[in-house]
């Protein structure tokens, strides 16, 4: 399964990570891929760190286990780095994506020396200027779908409007907002 | 044909209990399992089913509604996990020696204590000698086939007997993955409806049910639920092939991957199937002869056909998520090694108990099975008279911490 990619989430509890790691699955899934979408159940508090899991690959897919290499890691919240090993196992090949304001120096130094690449995005600046209120989670989906390439933009957007439909039956007056989020961290997000 | 989608295990279990449309579902939530009737209520309050959902105060509760339920000529159906199992124990013996064709969604997780609430099988070896027929699946997808072909195996004359479908807590139930449905019609003509020979409320036959049962004839009736568990296996084949016709997927005892040749193989059951499967795949790609027996039929056991699969193996490894304390072995590894022992076949086997309590059981795990496995063959080959090896500490475990 050489085209598998595999995506570790770490984010609190409360955040939306699993949601959006459940979101990228369906967003893959809909572009006819096979998909993993699961969380790692442990004590659920708001504010607990929480891991959460995709893959996702063009063959069916067997494996039943936790992720421990991962191609990519998503980083929700930036407080996380003082207290999780996030680049764990994670490919040089790869790459991570943090919720951050610091910037490139800074968060290296919390990385362990990791060889690869290393993305940030201001998702509460994204969240509060498109949804008023801080949701760190859509913006963090639109960032890893980038880094990734597992689809094009336009195709991602596209399938997100029908999730977002589905998801926000009722309540769709948040799903203007919650496009422009994407479309906004589409282009915010940056290596550093 | 199909409908390309994609769920969790526990909506995979939902959506087939929807599409069967049963006359009662009673059920308690208990966690990993919560799910199954949470959404099935939904489907009750939406109109989707015709079904009368019985919320009742405990389990016991629960597989009492549905002992009633089928003894008075209905279809009924629970769903639970673990210590929920337990506290139904009492009426899991009842339902099986009512000849009840109840059909259960088992979402396996260990039974406390402590308290845990993730995976391993003790709850299904807790019931394994209780006369229910137990279906093991990998994936959402075999959950739901299962339970699609459950009422018809369950409810068969020359069977009649409770039936659990298991699927493992959290690591399927909560796992979204791609599955593919069969339309609502297809699944309804497939699963036919519910004509009991013998019910409560047919008032033109007034019968006892569950009367007290002494010396002169309880032994017989254990030996007709002993018969009908044996009629079980050619009805669950025959039910089998007859889904692979409206499915294209193809169920059998159990799974044979890269079996045929393999040298080293390994029997388990459930997800960790799935799992093997990708190490067999690694091992192949580098010329190692690795292959995989993965039980679906637990109950009735289908002790001579594995043996027979088992004959030319070099080395076997029986996998056990759950413990039996009995300083003897896994309760797979003591029932493949006895189908092996009777129907002589002297392969040298060895028991790992593994994925206690929810720990995670990795590819690499699976891959350090089989290098002991090669170990144990190259010992066995060094045999020139052929003379079979024992292995030594054959009661082993795969994951645990020891430091």
């Amino acid at each position: 399964m050489s085209n598998l990619i595999e995506i570790r989430w770490h984010g609190r509890g409360g955040q939306g990570a699993k949601t959006a790691s459940l979101l990228l699955a369906d967003a893959a899934f809909n572009t006819g891929k096979y998909i993993q979408g699961f969380p790692e159940y442990g004590p659920e508090r708001m504010g607990a760190p929480i891991t959460a899991y995709n893959r996702i690959s063009d063959e069916p897919i067997t494996v039943h286990s936790n992720i421990y290499e991962p191609d990519y890691v998503v980083v929700v919240d930036d407080s996380l780095l003082e207290c999780v090993d996030v680049t764990a196992g994670l490919k040089s090949s790869g790459a991570i994506i943090i919720n951050s304001t610091k910037n490139g120096e800074e968060l290296r130094k919390y990385l362990k020396g990791y060889e690869g690449d290393v993305y940030k995005i201001d998702a509460r600046k994204v969240s509060m200027e498109t949804l008023g209120k801080y949701f760190p989670n859509t913006p963090m989906l639109a960032a890893v779908v980038k880094v990734s390439n597992i689809m094009s933009d336009e195709a991602f957007l596209e399938d997100m409007i029908g999730s977002f439909k589905h998801k926000f039956a009722k309540k769709p007056e948040v799903i203007d907002g919650n496009m422009k989020a994407l479309e906004m961290a589409l282009k915010e997000v940056t290596k550093v | 044909m199909g409908i390309r989608e994609r769920l969790s295990g526990n909506e995979a279990a939902a959506i087939a209990m929807k599409q069967i449309n049963p006359d009662v579902v009673a059920a308690f939530p208990i966690t990993p399992s919560t799910e199954i009737p949470q959404y099935f209520s939904s489907f009750v309050s939406n109109g989707q089913v015709d079904t009368e959902f019985v919320a009742v105060e405990s389990e016991h509760s629960a597989m009492s509604a549905c002992i009633g339920a089928q003894s008075a000529g209905a279809r009924a159906m629970t769903a639970t996990s673990a210590n929920g199992l337990s506290l139904m124990w009492e009426m899991i013996y009842i339902a099986s020696s009512l000849r009840l064709p109840i059909v259960m969604s088992l979402v396996n997780r260990a039974v406390s204590g402590p308290l845990n609430i993730h995976n391993d099988h003790s709850d299904a070896m807790g019931v394994r000698d209780a006369g229910w027929i137990m279906l093991f699946s990998e994936n959402n997808q075999e959950a739901y086939d299962n339970l699609l072909m459950a009422h018809r195996i369950a409810e068969h004359k020359d069977v009649q007997l409770p039936l659990m479908v298991c699927q493992d807590g959290f690591i399927t139930s909560h796992s979204i993955e791609n599955i593919e449905l069969l339309e609502d019609d297809i699944v309804k003509k497939f699963v036919g409806s519910y004509k009991p020979e013998h019910y409560l409320l047919n008032d033109k036959e007034p019968i006892a049910v569950g009367p007290l049962d002494l010396q002169a004839y309880l032994f017989e009736h254990k030996a007709q639920q002993a018969i009908a568990m044996k009629n079980a296996k050619k009805v669950i084949k025959e039910v089998s092939e007859e889904f692979k016709k409206i499915s294209g997927r193809k169920y059998e005892f159990f799974e044979k991957y890269k079996l045929d040749d393999a040298e080293m193989v390994i029997v388990c059951m459930n997800s960790t199937a799935g799992t093997t499967k990708a190490a067999v795949d690694e091992l192949r790609a580098q010329g190692i002869k690795a292959g995989l027996l993965k039980v679906r039929m637990f109950r009735p056991f289908p002790a001579e056909e594995i043996a027979e699969a088992l004959k030319n193996a070099k080395a076997v490894a029986i996998l056990d998520k759950a413990d039996s304390l009995n300083a003897a072995g896994g309760a797979l590894y003591e029932d493949v090694t006895s189908g092996m022992f009777i129907n002589n076949v002297n392969v040298p086997t060895v028991n790992y108990v593994y994925g206690i309590g929810g720990r995670d059981t990795t590819v690499a795990d699976i891959k350090s099975v089989y290098k002991d496995l090669e170990v144990i063959a190259f010992e066995q080959s060094k045999q020139v008279d052929g003379t079979k090896i024992k292995v030594e500490n054959p009661y082993r475990y795969l994951g645990l911490r020891t430091k």
